[in-house]
């Protein structure tokens, strides 16, 4: 009974606003668009933390990333002719940094070399990455032929290289040439495997595998290629000793990430003079997004909530202004009986059925923006169920707020005045 | 033996004892009801007259539960009703009176089936049952076929019929209608009264405010109020 009366206030209460279909509609606006906003500015929000995040994520919440830096030059020295310049992370760090730390479980040595390599009649630069087989481990990407690095390459310093898909496609190298020779420099490498790269990085941190990358055992880096490298500019040679450019170190467990990123440093620091390396670590890095992330959303709320609250007053008002105009309505029904409470559920109602339509069609704006945000500007929006839920729950809440004072004013009109009324 | 005879009286639907209204305005007080002493019996038609501002609306609105004495006694079917509360006397307005107004007071949103169901959507009939109660008291007062009008379509004594439809819709005890033809010109006027006096015959009990002496002769009894009194009571 309660049930079916209720379904009848509901339905004169979309009959009265039907009456005035535009004034509904003009006052419907303000949560239309405070609702539609804050859908579109969740999801553009949501969709650019979820591509930070997803980046972070991709470098492995587990891992340290410790990279060579060349130091800051004291004095002139740097432009003789025979000056080498010593610097980075060397073989002993890497071994020191497996020694010292039980909670290590993976720990990467990588060398990169930039070097040509040769099939048949192609030519490419590419970065060759002298590196073990963990690397494979700790930067898991598809492998689409063939096989990676293994223990017993490093071991015999094997001449083998395994290539990315883009640089094999560049290259024209298909799954047959698998087994094939190819040079990088002078020297000849066999092909043993192809794997999937990932494409376009851009973000907080650079991940460590490129397009162009030709992986080959460490131990064979280091005996063909050596550690000097010459770098001509204009009029001089400068020559650089770089052991190893970077070193990736996974911890077994993600509370121990952040102290192991800490004793590495304090470790590192002990054994270099000079600032010639920098830690990174993507578990600092996701947490600090999480954080601007949750001050986003925060400001996000803000402006929302000022966009809403103007919408309920909007409601608000054509609300007051509709019980003074039919103050002789409610005079009547008082007389033929109805209640006080009664007359305040309809009014309430009216006022919840306008900030729902309009919250209904704040949702509709608010979920297209984000469609055509995407189509045009090419940025991720991502809406979730919370995006649709809240500004929804909310647009009801407001109705319920700004409608209650109308409804309460409806309920203490006197039904003589109101009868007497013009 | 006697109270037997007194059980066979007409029984009494309103009774005031010594009812007195005072309005403060400032420091000065109006007495639009001073000191009734009146008992409406069931089956009764009235009219109540008086010059204007001789407190008839205000009794009106006293008898209609609309409006609350300053002073004296409310008895309503035998039960003192002065001190009720709001919802409560809303409930007697609902399930025990019926109004009948000078300026019709439709809902002007409303159609005229929607305007007559009203009482009784209030009193939480279904839908069906009250549809058809509200066609079936629109063709008693002959607007079967001006259902889905809306009131601003209809005439002044078209609209009067649907209000007496409406005041009728919950089959109350009494029937308050206060100068119900006040804004109709004399032939329509002459229209409502018969259609009164037919619910009167019918077993209605009306009491009915009006300046008009030949409408008064409709009613079988006359009450005449004089700043706030009774001045007489003529009955038939
Ligand atoms: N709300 C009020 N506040 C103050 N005085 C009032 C109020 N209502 C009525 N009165 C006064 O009470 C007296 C009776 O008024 P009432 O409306 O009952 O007269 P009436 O007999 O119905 O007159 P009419 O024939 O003009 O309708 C008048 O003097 C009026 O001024
Ligand atoms: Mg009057």
């Amino acid at each position: 009974m309660k049930q079916i009366k209720f379904s009848r206030e509901l339905a004169s209460g979309i009959q009265t606003l039907l009456l005035h279909k535009l004034r509904s509609f003009l006052t419907m606006l303000g949560v239309v668009f405070g609702v539609g906003s804050v859908v579109a500015m969740l999801a553009v929000g949501e969709g650019a933390s979820k591509d930070a995040l997803e980046q972070i994520r991709k470098l492995g919440s587990h891992n340290i990333l410790i990279s060579s830096i060349k130091p800051v030059e004291e004095g002139a020295t740097g432009t003789t002719p025979s000056f080498m310049s010593i610097y980075g992370l060397t073989y002993l760090d890497h071994d020191r940094i497996q020694e010292s730390f039980s909670s290590v479980r993976k720990n990467v040595p990588v060398k990169l070399i930039r070097k040509e390599a040769r099939l048949g009649e192609r030519a490419l630069e590419l970065r060759v990455v002298g590196t073990s087989h963990q690397w494979f481990e700790v930067i898991p990407r598809p492998v689409l032929g063939g096989r990676t690095l293994m223990p017993g390459d490093l071991a015999d310093k094997s001449p083998v290289v395994v290539l990315t898909e883009f640089g094999a496609r560049k290259l024209l190298a298909t799954r047959h040439t698998i087994g094939q020779i190819i040079r990088l420099g002078v020297d000849s490498f066999t092909v043993i495997g192809i794997v999937k790269n990932e494409t376009g990085s851009s973000g907080a941190m650079q991940i460590p595998d490129r397009e162009i990358d030709a992986y080959i055992p460490i131990t064979t880096a280091r005996s063909y290629f050596g550690d000097v490298v010459i770098k001509r500019t204009a009029g001089s040679r400068l020559r650089e000793k770089v052991e190893l450019n970077q070193i990736i170190v996974q911890v077994g467990s993600l509370d121990r990430v952040e102290p192991a990123a800490q004793a590495v440093e304090r470790m590192l620091t002990l054994f270099h003079q000079k600032k010639d390396f920098q830690i990174q670590v993507p578990l600092a890095l996701l947490r600090q997004a999480e954080a601007t992330k949750r001050t986003f959303n925060i400001v996000l709320g803000a402006i929302a909530g000022i966009s809403l609250l103007v919408g309920g007053i909007g409601i608000m008002n054509i609300m007051l202004a509709s019980v003074t105009e039919r103050t002789r309505e409610i005079g009547v029904r008082r007389a033929i009986g109805a209640k006080r409470k009664q007359i305040i559920i309809q009014f309430l109602i009216e006022a919840v059925v306008l900030s729902s339509a309009g919250g209904i069609l704040g949702l509709a704006v608010g979920m297209a923006i984000p469609f055509f945000i995407t189509w045009f500007a090419k940025m991720p929006t991502v809406i979730t169920p919370l995006g649709i839920l809240l500004p929804l729950f909310v647009s009801l809440g407001i109705g319920i707020v700004f409608g209650l004072y109308p409804a309460a004013r409806a309920a203490r009109v006197d039904p003589i005045i109101a009868l007497r009324h013009e | 033996m006697e109270a037997v005879v007194t059980d066979t009286r007409p029984e009494t639907v309103i009774r005031l004892e010594n009812a007195g209204k005072v309005y403060a305005m400032g420091n000065q007080q109006v007495a639009a009801l001073d000191g009734i002493d009146v008992a409406f019996e069931k089956g009764g038609f009235w009219a109540v007259m008086g010059s204007s501002g001789s407190g008839k609306s205000t009794l009106m609105n006293v008898i209609g539960c609309l409006d609350r004495l300053t002073s004296g006694r409310y008895l309503f079917q035998g039960t003192d009703i002065s001190a009720y509360d709001d919802d409560a006397l809303s409930d007697i307005r609902l399930r025990h009176l019926g109004f009948i107004f000078q300026s019709f007071n439709l809902i002007p949103q409303l159609t005229v089936q929607r305007n007559i169901e009203l009482p009784l959507y209030y009193l939480g009939w279904d839908k069906e049952k009250s549809q058809a109660h509200a066609r079936h008291l629109a063709s008693m007062v002959g607007l079967d076929t001006r259902l889905t009008h809306r009131p601003s379509e209809l005439s002044g004594g078209q609209m009067q019929r649907v209000a007496i439809a409406r005041a009728l819709a919950a089959d109350p005890d009494l029937i308050l209608a206060d100068e119900p033809t006040g804004n109709l010109d004399t032939r329509t006027s002459h229209q409502i009264m018969a259609l009164l006096t037919s619910l009167h015959q019918g077993g209605k009990t009306i009491i009915m405010v009006t300046h008009e002496h030949d409408l008064a002769e409709y009613a079988r009894n006359r009450l005449y109020m004089t700043d706030g009194r009774i001045d007489r009571i003529e009955k038939r």
